[in-house]
């Protein structure tokens, strides 16, 4: 009874996280059209719906009565597998993000091991989807995806390794409460080149612009999803701006103090008291979705070899170099930041 | 040396994306210049070449005498004439044929009519949801012709 | 405890399954995918027995890179396989040699490790009183330092060589130098004439 209790919990727990995901998933999709759209002077989608609200709904409904193509010659099993094994990681992680100060589904100890183990895995989607499409285009797509995941989970890997050793700690929710103490005690102050080579490292592996050469409208069609349709392209879709919000919402789990306010310490604490904390993490996370969308309309993508060697040459130098001034600053306990780290 | 110190400091605090981005970021806040077609409209030429038609004198009398310039001279090959003799003596068109498919909306019909019969309207909203509809008959065309008519007696109006 | 137990057993069977279908699999890819499955069943077992960061380091690791590398290169193979199944009895002797050399070391190696049924390996290393990944880490910088950096040692060691071996340069090769390519400015490839000097 007891187990079954705690089940009844967690499935709610999960719904509450899952469908406003969804739906926020939906409509990143329309302020990404309605940004990039105003930047390049246009007005994006403004038909469906008062400003075209009610866009997002209506691709949802297009996608899910679309057919399902199977093209010939493809490996039918892991082709639509494909679509589910991308999206499944990325659901999973959000079981581990400290969304307030006490609701966290599963707070465990490893928090960014668990991460950093299941954003690697959404590559076997895009090379499985590749592969099974039996298609020139999509298989190119997915080389390249496979090659840059790698090449910059590696980067992104050495700047979560520089929070783990500022915080002493792989538990997320101890992540944010050791950077209590305001603005300027969150960890973007003092692994300022880590929280952007992180940040940069998080577009590459999200497959966007301008890192978006598995993808690459002009070159390969759609890169690694062109023979998807209907649901199995939706998963896709999803699992994209899925893990376009995670690097947001990590990012300021991890440089920018989570649901901490940023008027801690200060006169302004007292007025904003109120505000729970749930908030001022969706506001900071909502910041970096802004610059994910700002990025794509700015920046033409990569040629291929540049981004290999920003990931293996620049990144992953600077990483290892910021590391190891951390770890000065950790022994001489640099104040604000590293006093108290035994 | 300098240069090349100078260049990795630029790459390396990112000044060019910066900049990149400062321009969007300034656009974001301009005026979209998106014209919503149904209910907005650019302004339109007075030379723009439409849709065909074929013109009648005020007396109501058709002015095509089927000389068939038009159809020599039209690069697309897109207008078919047949003629007769009516029973006045005068030389009529029994078929006046555009096909709009073929047509490049030249005007270079409209130049060669001795006697102006054949014009393009500013008529550019027009549709067809049958193949054959893209054959337009004489008798369209005279209908369009009305209304060109019409239209032109405002327009010069306007102009004037 | 049952409910342990019930996932135990579903994720052993699972783990010997996927573990046959790598080897039984005609298709290289399935073969690889299956791999990724089976090593998806030991992390779950080695959650079963508290060791958490062993566990997250496996899917990390070997899942996340090397099984991904694995099918970067298996994808791109592209081999007969019936050549492969008509030899495939030549090698049974062989086969079949190393299986039970691996057993006899597995049953020599385990045979005292379970006499004690309550004991458990990964839990039992417990100085610091804290997590298993905390233990882990201090367990590995004092008693087994010397093996660790040994272990470091090795992989900088193949670190090197396979970057010795993709470095040689060949003569005949082009490639593009994006350093030089990024460090042009407006001034090295174009020259502005102007109109008068163009009339002359």
């Amino acid at each position: 009874m007891q187990t079954l209790h705690s089940l009844y919990n967690i499935l709610v727990d999960i719904i509450l996280i899952v469908i406003p995901l969804f739906l926020i998933v939906a409509y990143v999709t329309y302020s990404e059209r309605k940004i990039i759209g105003f930047m390049q002077a246009r007005l994006g989608p403004s038909r469906v719906g008062p400003y075209g609200l009610l866009q997002p709904i209506a691709d949802v409904i297009k996608l899910l009565s679309k057919e399902i193509i199977i093209p010939s010659g493809a490996n039918k099993n892991i082709f639509i597998t494909a679509p589910i094994i991308m999206l499944v990681p990325s659901l999973l992680v959000w079981s581990v993000i400290p969304l307030s100060e006490t609701f966290v589904l599963a707070n465990i100890n490893a928090g960014i091991l668990f991460i950093l183990a299941f954003t690697s895995l959404s590559v076997y989607g895009v090379i499985l989807a590749g592969w099974s499409s039996n298609s020139k285009y999509a298989f190119l797509g997915s080389m390249r995806s496979a090659a840059q995941i790698i090449a910059y989970e590696i980067a992104m890997g050495f700047a979560l390794v520089g929070v783990l050793m500022a915080a002493g700690s792989l538990n997320l929710q101890e992540i944010i409460l050791s950077q209590s103490g305001g603005f300027f005690h969150w960890y973007w102050l003092p692994l300022f080149p880590l929280f952007i080579i992180y940040f940069i490292a998080g577009v590459a592996e999200t497959n966007r612009a301008p890192f978006d050469v598995s993808e690459g409208e002009s070159e390969l069609v759609a890169g690694f999803h062109v023979e998807y349709s209907g649901i199995t392209f939706a998963l896709f879709f999803l699992a994209e701006y899925m893990n376009l919000i995670l690097i947001s919402i990590l990012a300021s789990i991890m440089f920018f103090g989570g649901w901490l306010s940023p008027f801690q310490g200060t006169w302004l604490e007292i007025f904003f008291d109120w505000v729970p904390g749930f908030i001022w993490l969706s506001l900071k996370t909502l910041i970096f979705i802004f610059i994910f969308l700002w990025l794509r309309a700015t920046l033409p993508r990569y040629r291929y070899d540049q981004i290999m060697r920003l990931g293996w040459k620049v990144f992953l130098p600077i990483t290892l170099i910021w590391i190891f001034f951390e770890g000065i600053m950790i022994y001489y306990n640099i104040e604000p930041w590293f006093s108290y780290v035994k | 040396m300098l240069n090349n110190i100078k260049s990795i400091l630029k790459s390396f605090f990112l000044l060019e994306i910066f900049k990149g981005l400062s321009i969007t970021g300034k656009n974001l806040f301009k005026k979209p210049i998106t014209v919503q077609y149904p209910e907005e409209k650019t302004p339109q030429s007075h030379r723009f070449r439409g849709l065909h038609a074929l013109r009648k004198y005020p007396n109501g009398e058709e002015r095509c005498i089927g000389c068939k310039l038009c159809e020599a001279v039209c690069p697309a090959l897109a207008i078919t004439i047949d003629t007769e003799m009516r029973k006045d003596g005068t030389r009529r068109t029994t078929k006046y044929d555009i096909d709009l498919f073929k047509c490049v909306y030249c005007g270079f019909c409209e130049e060669s009519c001795p006697v102006d019969a054949i014009v393009e309207t500013k008529i550019f909203e027009f549709h067809f949801e049958d193949k054959n509809e893209k054959i337009i008959t004489k008798k369209e065309l005279l209908k369009i012709g009305d209304l060109y008519e019409k239209e032109e007696i405002k327009d010069r109006a306007n102009i004037n | 405890m049952s409910t342990e137990l019930l996932i135990f057993i579903f994720f052993s069977l699972l783990l010997v399954f996927s573990a046959l279908k790598v080897i039984i699999v005609n298709n290289s890819v399935k073969a690889a995918i299956f791999l990724v499955l089976s090593f998806f069943c030991s992390a779950v077992l080695w959650l079963l027995m508290n060791a958490e960061f062993l566990s997250i380091i496996l899917i990390l690791v070997y899942v996340g890179a090397v099984m991904v590398l694995f099918l970067f290169v298996v994808m791109m193979l592209d081999i007969n396989l019936s050549n492969i199944k008509e030899k495939f009895v030549n090698y049974l002797p062989l086969g079949l040699f190393i299986f039970l050399v691996i057993a006899l070391l597995l049953i020599l190696f385990f045979d005292n490790q379970f006499s004690d049924v309550d004991r458990n390996i990964v839990t039992e290393i417990n100085i610091l009183n804290d997590n298993n990944t905390m233990n882990l880490g201090y367990l590995l910088f004092t008693e087994y330092i010397i093996a660790f950096e040994i272990a470091g040692i090795i992989l900088l060691l193949g670190i090197i060589s396979s970057i010795t071996l993709t470095q040689q340069k060949n003569n005949d090769n082009k490639y593009q130098a994006p350093h030089d390519q990024i460090n042009v400015t407006k001034s090295d490839r174009l020259k502005i004439i102007k109109d008068e000097e163009f009339r002359k």
